[in-house]
């Protein structure tokens, strides 16, 4: 399977990056080389074994606690870091595009 | 006062008995680290392993521990012990960076338990160790802020991701550091900078606080100068914390005292994969050297086969470039990090800011993981990833029913030079080949100084074992240490 620049285009809007076109094109590159790799795994046969939904032992424990309120962060700690804010809420740039 | 401390050999029971002993105070020996940082750790021409110093909140942890000796009571167990800390694990009011420029001006409102835990026992943390962007790397060349360099050779790479840290701990510009490790990232720069290494169990240790990057392979652990500060420093922080479900209620034993015991009988599988013929002959040479002292300890090694090796680093590349995909899709510009300036709409200040403030590496691999994600690919990349990982895990299950522990090199090579793999990503994927199975299967790896290349340059060799049998990987580790200072002494 090759990659296209059509593909790199349509990944990179899936994963929300605006590459520049020197960017497309070395990723282009860089994708199809990792990927021809990664085609070693289709000589494994697979048929019959489980994809691993736990890492390591199974484990008995129970992951669950009570759902019990507790303090969270305060507000002004939360919006701290924000790069912009109205004091309450995270502002960002209008949401619907016309 | 008398104060003829070496900062490099200083060990954690050595730094906490000078402090207890009033040999020097908590405070002075803070001093001692923060002017050796000064003029070794420099971003140009040193090490550039500190990103961000803690100076107050260390001369305040200093002086709280100095007015216990002054009252005269026993310092807590790691009391009067200057750390640093990789820069993917949280503290709260110092700046967090995870080696990014998107995290450039972020400061977490709270620490991560592994910080919390080595603070309440008496840590001192000295400030915060560069590392490859979000972890991603095997040089340290991935950083926003510039490599970091390898102190045995300035020239060269000091390994990654936790790049700062390795260096930090074999420079002596702290007594040890914490790293974390999701293929490699605390075991190979061990390996690359001649210090001990230690990835513990998958769930062993809290990961609260640590910046996420492939969740199902991400662990906190050490960097030391001994085994025995690895051991002690994992009773410290191994256990489980209710802020991490993931982490394991699993009894935490007293590695300090497992450490001690024989390791006369005990099993070493050599598995034949990991000596290909492509192996650099000098890591080979030593590696196997370091297996004949085991022998030697009255341990009983035999050759095995984990068959799967070979599609390890494919496998690891899929499952955690997915993950990672998912994990920074949270920064975005709206509740902390980069902002991109003057979008117009809502989704060009997402692509704006995330384009402007990743690095090239962390691109490549959120493109990578989107990729194996995306529809009509998951069934062929992904789901065969996770089945493959299942293959890989069986291998490890299955050799562990023959033998107790599993002797590999850490790296197929010494330290390379700064910039030799930087522009080929596939090339510096393979450095982590040896390391990548046991982050997979969810084992505890330890990576232990072995020798030295004919140029001086470190060499690492790792210890693998069974889920959450740290002591065993740290008993063997201890005694190879020692067994190996004793071939050295005889020899000179």
């Amino acid at each position: 399977m090759k990659i296209t620049q059509k593909d790199v285009q349509y990944v990179a809007d899936l994963a929300n990056l605006e590459l520049t076109d020197d960017e497309r094109t070395r990723m282009e590159k860089d994708l199809n080389q990792i990927l021809g790799y990664i085609d070693l795994l289709s000589e494994v046969d697979t048929s019959n074994v489980p994809a691993m939904a736990q890492v390591g032992e199974t484990s008995l424990e129970d992951p669950l606690r009570a759902d019990e309120p507790k303090e969270c962060l305060p507000r002004d700690l939360a919006l701290k870091n924000a790069p912009q804010t109205d004091g309450s809420f995270f502002r960002v740039p209008k949401v619907i595009e016309r | 006062m008398p104060d003829d401390l070496n900062l490099n050999l200083l060990t954690i029971s050595s730094a906490r008995a000078a402090v207890q002993e009033r040999q020097t105070t908590a405070t002075s020996l803070v001093e001692k680290f923060y002017s050796k940082i000064e003029i070794e750790d420099r971003p140009v021409g040193g090490t550039n392993a500190y990103l961000t110093l803690t100076r107050e909140r260390a001369l305040e942890q200093a002086s709280k521990l100095d007015r216990i000796v002054d009252q005269g009571d026993p310092l807590p167990p790691l009391g009067g012990v200057p750390v640093g800390i990789k820069d993917v694990i949280v503290t709260g009011g110092v700046r967090t960076t995870a080696g990014s420029k998107i995290l450039g001006n972020y400061v977490p409102p709270y620490d991560s338990t592994a910080v919390t835990r080595l603070e309440r026992a008496g840590a001192i943390v000295l400030g915060k160790l560069n590392c490859d962007e979000f972890a991603m790397g095997s040089s340290n060349e991935n950083s926003a802020w510039g490599p970091v360099r390898n102190p045995r050779d300035l020239s060269r790479v000091p390994g990654g991701s936790s790049g700062g840290s390795a260096a930090a701990a074999a420079a002596g510009t702290a007594v040890a550091t914490l790293g974390s490790d999701t293929g490699g990232s605390i075991r190979q720069p061990a390996a690359f900078c001649g210090v001990v290494g230690l990835m513990p169990t998958y769930g062993r240790v809290s990961r609260y606080g640590l910046i996420a990057f492939g969740s199902s392979l991400d662990h906190i652990g050490p960097l030391t100068r001994s085994v025995k500060d690895a051991a002690i420093l994992l009773r410290h922080l191994a256990g489980h914390d209710p802020m991490d479900t993931t982490s394991s209620r699993v009894a935490v034993p007293d590695y300090e005292q497992e450490i001690e015991k024989p390791v006369r009988g005990l099993r070493v599988g050599v598995p034949t994969e990991y000596f290909p013929s492509e192996l650099d002959s000098e890591v080979g040479k030593s590696v196997e050297a370091g297996i004949e002292l085991l022998a030697g300890a009255g341990c009983e090694v035999k050759s095995i086969s984990l068959p799967n090796t070979k599609y390890a680093i494919p496998t690891y590349y899929i499952v955690a470039t997915a993950e990672a995909s998912s994990n920074l899709a949270r920064y975005d510009g709206v509740r902390y990090g980069y902002r991109s300036q003057n979008s117009k709409t809502l989704r060009e200040m997402y692509r704006r800011s995330r384009d402007e403030g990743f690095g090239p590496e962390v691109k490549r691999r959120i493109m990578l993981g989107t990729y194996a994600l995306s529809a009509g690919y998951y069934d062929a990349y992904y789901l065969k990833a996770q089945q493959v990982r299942t293959l890989i895990a069986r291998d490890f299950l299955e050799a562990f029913k023959e033998v107790d522990v599993i002797v590999t090199p850490t790296t197929p090579t010494p330290a390379f030079k700064l910039g030799e793999k930087s522009d080929d990503p596939l090339s510096m994927y393979l450095a982590d080949i040896f390391t990548v199975t046991a982050s997979l299967a969810g084992i505890p790896g330890i990576s232990v100084p072995c020798g030295e290349t004919k140029n001086g340059l470190p060499i690492g060799m790792q210890i693998l074992g069974r889920h959450f049998d740290e002591a065993t990987i740290l008993r063997l580790a201890h005694a190879f240490e020692h067994a190996r200072a004793a071939s050295l002494s005889r020899s000179a």
